[in-house]
C-alpha cells in the first residue's frame, strides 16, 4: 500500500519516503497502473465552503443508516403474523401483536443497545432528507444546477424521492398503530390513482387493505435491499460525475469559470470529511441516545379499526399530509362511471407537479436566460438572481405552508383556537402567502443587487502626518470586502508538482511571475450593476470575464 | 501525532515557503522523480500561527474518544443503559470527528491550490470518430435486420412471459369487486372485536362501539361504528326510517377521505371526527361531511331487531365503503336506499 509522508515522518531522509512510497506503489501500479490516475486524485482541489458540507451530511447520514440498519436486520422479523405478546413490556403482555411490531419492541426493550441503534437510525433517516433538501436549495439558489451539471441535478432529485419513499417504508415496518394508519393513507392514496390504482394497490398489498399480510415483507426488502441499492447506485454516478466534472464554487478572489482554487484532496480534505463524518455519527448517536423518536411500544400493534389521535407522519411526509388535510373536498366523477377520489389532487398530482417541474427546472430557466450555451462553475449569489430566488423562496414557502398545515389540530390545541379556523387559515394563507414572499424576496434582491457595495465594509482611510506637520486624510488600500471592490486577483505562479495544480500565495507574497488563465473577477463591483430589463436581470452578475 | 519531535512554529512555515516559492517551483518542473523540496517547502505550509496549541487540543480530543468509548464498552459489559450509551458513543465519536477535522483544518496546507478545470467536451474530431465507429457497427448489425427482427421477436416473447409469473402472483387475490361490498348480508348480527353479539340493551343513548359482522371480526373493511344517538328511532335522510331501531345508528368506520377510522365521536354535537385529517360528519343527518377534506356521506349501515334483542344488519351497505376509487361508480350512491333496500 501507499506509504503516507506523516509528520513523524518528515524528520527522517526526505528520499526515503518518496522511493519508499514508490515502492509500495509500484506493485499495484505494475497490474492496474494507477500513478497517473493516483496523482491526479491526491492533487485534486476541492474548494471550500460551509454550504458544500450539506450534501456530505445527507452522504453520511446514508452510511450511517447502512451501519444501523444491518444490526436491525438481525433482529427485526417482516412479518404481520399474530402472536400473544408476552415480552419483558409489562403493559403489552397478552395482547395480540404482530412479529413486526414485537421484534421491533424487543429491539428497544430487550437488545442490548438496540434502542440506540433503532432511534440512531431513525434519525438518521429524518437527518438524511433534511440534509438533501437543503442541499437541494443550496444547489437550487446557487444555480449549480446550470450546464453542465443538469443531469447530476437529476440524479440527485432521484435519490430525494427514494429516500422519502424509503423513508416512509422504513416508517411503516415496525406495524405499530401510528404507522398503520399512515399505511392505509397509502393504500387510499394508491386507490386514487386514475386507471391503475385499484389494480396496483391490490399488487403492491397482496388484496385489499390491510391485504394478506404481504405488506411488511415485501417493504422490507424494497426497504433493505431494492432502494438501498438504487440510492447506492445514483450516490456512486452523483459522486462520480461531480469528481468528473470539479465542484463548483462561489466567486471571489482569485476564482475564474476555468479553475477550481481550495485545498488539496490529499490529505486536508480527506482529513476534514473524516473529521465531518465522525462529527454526524456522534451527532446522530447523541440524537438516538438521548432524544426519544417513535417510541413504539407506546402506540401498540396496528389495528385497522383503531386509531391513534397522533397520527402525523415524519417530517418529510409532511407536506402531503398537510396537503391532504387543507384541500376541499374535490372528487371528480367521469360519466358516473369512473372516479377520480379525493387524496388523487393533493397525493399524487401536487408531488407529480413537484417533482416535475423540479426535474424540467434547468431546461426552462435556460429557455429564458439562454444561458446554456457555456459551461457554469462559478455559483451565483441568490440576491443576484432575483427571478430565481424570488421564484424558489416563494415555493419553497408554499412547502413550508403544507408542512405546517400537517399539523393543523396541535396547532388549534396549542393555539386555543378552533380547528376551522387553523384549517381556514392555511386554506387561504397557503395559497397567497408564497406570492407575498416571493414578490418581497423579488423585491429585496433587486434592491440588493442594485447597490452592490450593500454588506460590504466601508474602505478605511489613512491619517498622514506630514513633514510639516500638517494631516491629510487618504484613502487606505482596498482590502477584500470593502465597498470600493476587492482587488484584483493575484496571479497564481504555476506549480512544479502535478498536472495544472498550482500552489496559492494565499495572500501572503507576491504574485508569482507565470499566470495561468487567471481572468479578473469582480475586479470593479461598481461596474456590475445588472441592467434592469428583465432578461437583463438574468444575467451573471460576475461580467463577461467568465466565458467559457 | 508526536508532540514530541514538532519544534517548528507556524513562522518557520511560511518563510520556508518564501523561499521555496521562486526557486524551487520552476525547477520542480522537469524532475520527474519529484524532488521534495518543492514538495516540503509549499505544501506543508499550514494556516496557523501556533500549531502545538491545536494539536494540543486535537490530542486532547483524541484521549477524550479512548476514555468515552472504554466507558461505552464498560457501560455495554454491564448491560447498557440507553441515554449513557448514547451519550459515549456521540462523545466517543464527537472525539475522533473533531479532532480529524482540527486536524485537517489547522494542520494541513490549505492552500489556497489552484486547479485548471479540464475542457469537458472533446473535440470536434473525436465526436466524429465516436459516430464514425458507432455507425460502422450498426451497418454491420442492419445488413442481417431478418436476424435483428428475430432476435427482437425472441426477446420480446421471453420478456412478457417472463413478467407474467410476477404480475400473475402478486394479483391473488385481483380486485374484483373487493371493493364494492363489505362482510355484512342480510341478517348479519353486530359483534365485538371478541366476538360477542350486540343487542340492543347494550349501549347507553350517547355510547359508541365499534362492531362486525359475525364471523368477521376485526375486518378492516366492513368496521362499523354503532352509536346510540337516541332511545327511539332517527330518520337520517328520506328513505332511512327503518334504519336506526332504538336510535341506533351504524356508520361504517372508514372516512370516505383516504380511509382513516373515524373514530372520534362528539356526543354534544352529534359529530364524528376523523383523527386523520380532521374531516367532522354530523351523524343526524346520515353523516354527512360538514368540514375538512372528506368528499362524501360515511355510508350508513341499515340495521334492524327483529324481537331477540339482537342487532343485525338489514343488508349490506347501499354504496361502496372508505375512500373513492377509479371504478367507483356512481349509480349506487345516486339511487335513494329504498330503492337498493333488497340487495
Amino acid at each position: 500500500m501507499i506509504k503516507r509522508p506523516t509528520m513523524k515522518s518528515r524528520d527522517e531522509p526526505r528520499p526515503s519516503i518518496e522511493d519508499r512510497t514508490i515502492e509500495g506503489a509500484r506493485w499495484l501500479d505494475d497490474r492496474f497502473g494507477i500513478a497517473r490516475f493516483g496523482r491526479t486524485t491526491l492533487n485534486k482541489i476541492f474548494p471550500d465552503h460551509w454550504s458544500f458540507l450539506l450534501g456530505e451530511i445527507a452522504m453520511y447520514s446514508f452510511v450511517i443508516l447502512i451501519i444501523t440498519g444491518i444490526f436491525l436486520t438481525l433482529f427485526f422479523v417482516p412479518s404481520t403474523h399474530e402472536v400473544i405478546y408476552n415480552g419483558s413490556y409489562v403493559p403489552l403482555r397478552g395482547q395480540r401483536v404482530s412479529e413486526a411490531y414485537q421484534s421491533t419492541v424487543d429491539i428497544s426493550l430487550n437488545v442490548r443497545a438496540g434502542m440506540v441503534m433503532r432511534q440512531m437510525h431513525h434519525w438518521a433517516a429524518d437527518i438524511f432528507a433534511a440534509a438533501v433538501v437543503v442541499h437541494l436549495c443550496r444547489i437550487f439558489f446557487t444555480g449549480a444546477f446550470r450546464r453542465p451539471r443538469e443531469l447530476n441535478y437529476m440524479i440527485g432529485l432521484t435519490m430525494l424521492i427514494m429516500v422519502i419513499i424509503n423513508g416512509f417504508i422504513g416508517y411503516s415496518l415496525p406495524d405499530d398503530q401510528i404507522s398503520g394508519a399512515g399505511l392505509r393513507i397509502a393504500f387510499s392514496i394508491f386507490l386514487s390513482l386514475p386507471i391503475i390504482g385499484t389494480w396496483g394497490a391490490f399488487l403492491l398489498w397482496g388484496g385489499n387493505f390491510p391485504g394478506n399480510g404481504d405488506i411488511i415483507p415485501r417493504f422490507y426488502s424494497l426497504h433493505i435491499l431494492i432502494i438501498p441499492a438504487v440510492i447506492a447506485i445514483l450516490l456512486a454516478a452523483h459522486l462520480g460525475i461531480m469528481w468528473h466534472q470539479k465542484h463548483t464554487d462561489f466567486p471571489g478572489k482569485g476564482k475564474t469559470n476555468r479553475t477550481v482554487v481550495g485545498s488539496s484532496f490529499w490529505p486536508t480534505y480527506v482529513a476534514k470529511t473524516t473529521g465531518y463524518f465522525f462529527i454526524i455519527f456522534a451527532g446522530l448517536a447523541l440524537l438516538g441516545g438521548l432524544f426519544q423518536i417513535n417510541p413504539i411500544w407506546l402506540y401498540g400493534s396496528y389495528q385497522p379499526f383503531k386509531v391513534s389521535y397522533a397520527v402525523q407522519p415524519d417530517w418529510y411526509m409532511g407536506w402531503l399530509d398537510g396537503a391532504l388535510r387543507i384541500m376541499p373536498a374535490w372528487e371528480t366523477q367521469f360519466a358516473s362511471r369512473y372516479l377520480i377520489s379525493a387524496p388523487f389532487y393533493p397525493a399524487v398530482l401536487l408531488p407529480g407537479l413537484t417533482f416535475g417541474i423540479l426535474y424540467a427546472w434547468p431546461f426552462i430557466e435556460a429557455r429564458f436566460t439562454k444561458e446554456n450555451r457555456m459551461e457554469h462553475h462559478l455559483l451565483d449569489r441568490p440576491r443576484d438572481r432575483p427571478v430565481r430566488t424570488g421564484l424558489g423562496v416563494g415555493v419553497l414557502s408554499f412547502y413550508v405552508m403544507l408542512f405546517l398545515a400537517s399539523s393543523t389540530d396541535v396547532l388549534a390545541n396549542t393555539l386555543k383556537v378552533s380547528l376551522n379556523g387553523v384549517l381556514w387559515t392555511f386554506r387561504i394563507g397557503t395559497p397567497t402567502i408564497p406570492i407575498v414572499v416571493g414578490l418581497a424576496t423579488y423585491q429585496i434582491c433587486k434592491e440588493l443587487s442594485r447597490a452592490p457595495s450593500a454588506g460590504l465594509r466601508k474602505r478605511s482611510a489613512v491619517v498622514v502626518r506630514s513633514t510639516e506637520g500638517g494631516y491629510t486624510t487618504v484613502p487606505a488600500d482596498i482590502r477584500p470586502g470593502d465597498r470600493e471592490g476587492e482587488p484584483p486577483p493575484e496571479a497564481l505562479p504555476e506549480e512544479a508538482v502535478g498536472r495544472g495544480v498550482g500552489v496559492g500565495t494565499g495572500g501572503r507574497e507576491e504574485p508569482g511571475e507565470e499566470e495561468v488563465g487567471v481572468a479578473p473577477v469582480r475586479s470593479d463591483a461598481t461596474a456590475v450593476k445588472p441592467p434592469r430589463r428583465f432578461s437583463g436581470l438574468l444575467r451573471p452578475w460576475h461580467g463577461p470575464a467568465s466565458g467559457g | 501525532m508526536s508532540p514530541g519531535g514538532e519544534d517548528e512554529s507556524g513562522s518557520d512555515h511560511v518563510s520556508s515557503g518564501d523561499g521555496g516559492g521562486g526557486t524551487a517551483g520552476p525547477g520542480g518542473t522537469g524532475s520527474g522523480g519529484g524532488t521534495a523540496t518543492a514538495v516540503e517547502d509549499l505544501r506543508l505550509e499550514i494556516p496557523v500561527e501556533r500549531p502545538r496549541r491545536i494539536e494540543r487540543f486535537v490530542a486532547l480530543c483524541f484521549v477524550v474518544s479512548v476514555l468515552a468509548t472504554i466507558g461505552l464498552a464498560i457501560t455495554y459489559s454491564l448491560g447498557g443503559q440507553n441515554q449513557a450509551e448514547g451519550a459515549l458513543l456521540g462523545v466517543g465519536l464527537a472525539g475522533i470527528g473533531i479532532g480529524v477535522a482540527g486536524w485537517g483544518k489547522y494542520l494541513m496546507p490549505q492552500g489556497p491550490f489552484v486547479e485548471d478545470r479540464h475542457e469537458l467536451p472533446t473535440t470536434e474530431q473525436d465526436k466524429r470518430a465516436f459516430g464514425a465507429s458507432f455507425s460502422r457497427g450498426k451497418v454491420a448489425v442492419e445488413r442481417r435486420g431478418f436476424l435483428g427482427k428475430l432476435l427482437g421477436a425472441a426477446i420480446g416473447v421471453f420478456s412478457i412471459v417472463g413478467i407474467f409469473p410476477f404480475l400473475r402472483s402478486l394479483y391473488n387475490p385481483r380486485p374484483g369487486n373487493a371493493l364494492d361490498f363489505t362482510q355484512f348480508r342480510r341478517g348479519s348480527r353486530l359483534v365485538r372485536i371478541d366476538g360477542h353479539p350486540v343487542t340492543a340493551d347494550d349501549v347507553e343513548v350517547g355510547g359508541v362501539l365499534t362492531v362486525f359482522p359475525e364471523g368477521h371480526e376485526g375486518d378492516a373493511v366492513s368496521q362499523t361504528l354503532l352509536i346510540r344517538a337516541s332511545s327511539v328511532p332517527i330518520t337520517t335522510l328520506p328513505g332511512r326510517e327503518t334504519w336506526s331501531p332504538h336510535g341506533y345508528l351504524a356508520y361504517s368506520k372508514l372516512c370516505t377521505h383516504a380511509g382513516c377510522p373515524v373514530s372520534l365521536y362528539q356526543q354534544q354535537v352529534q359529530q364524528l371526527l376523523c383523527p386523520c385529517h380532521q374531516s367532522v360528519f354530523t351523524i343526524l343527518n346520515g353523516a354527512r361531511p360538514i368540514f375538512g377534506p372528506a368528499p362524501r356521506l360515511l355510508p350508513q349501515l341499515p340495521i334492524m331487531e327483529n324481537g331477540d334483542g339482537f342487532l343485525r344488519a338489514q343488508s349490506d351497505y347501499q354504496e361502496p365503503v372508505g375512500p373513492g376509487y377509479w371504478e367507483r361508480n356512481t349509480s349506487t350512491t345516486l339511487n335513494p336506499p329504498k330503492k337498493a333496500a333488497g340487495q
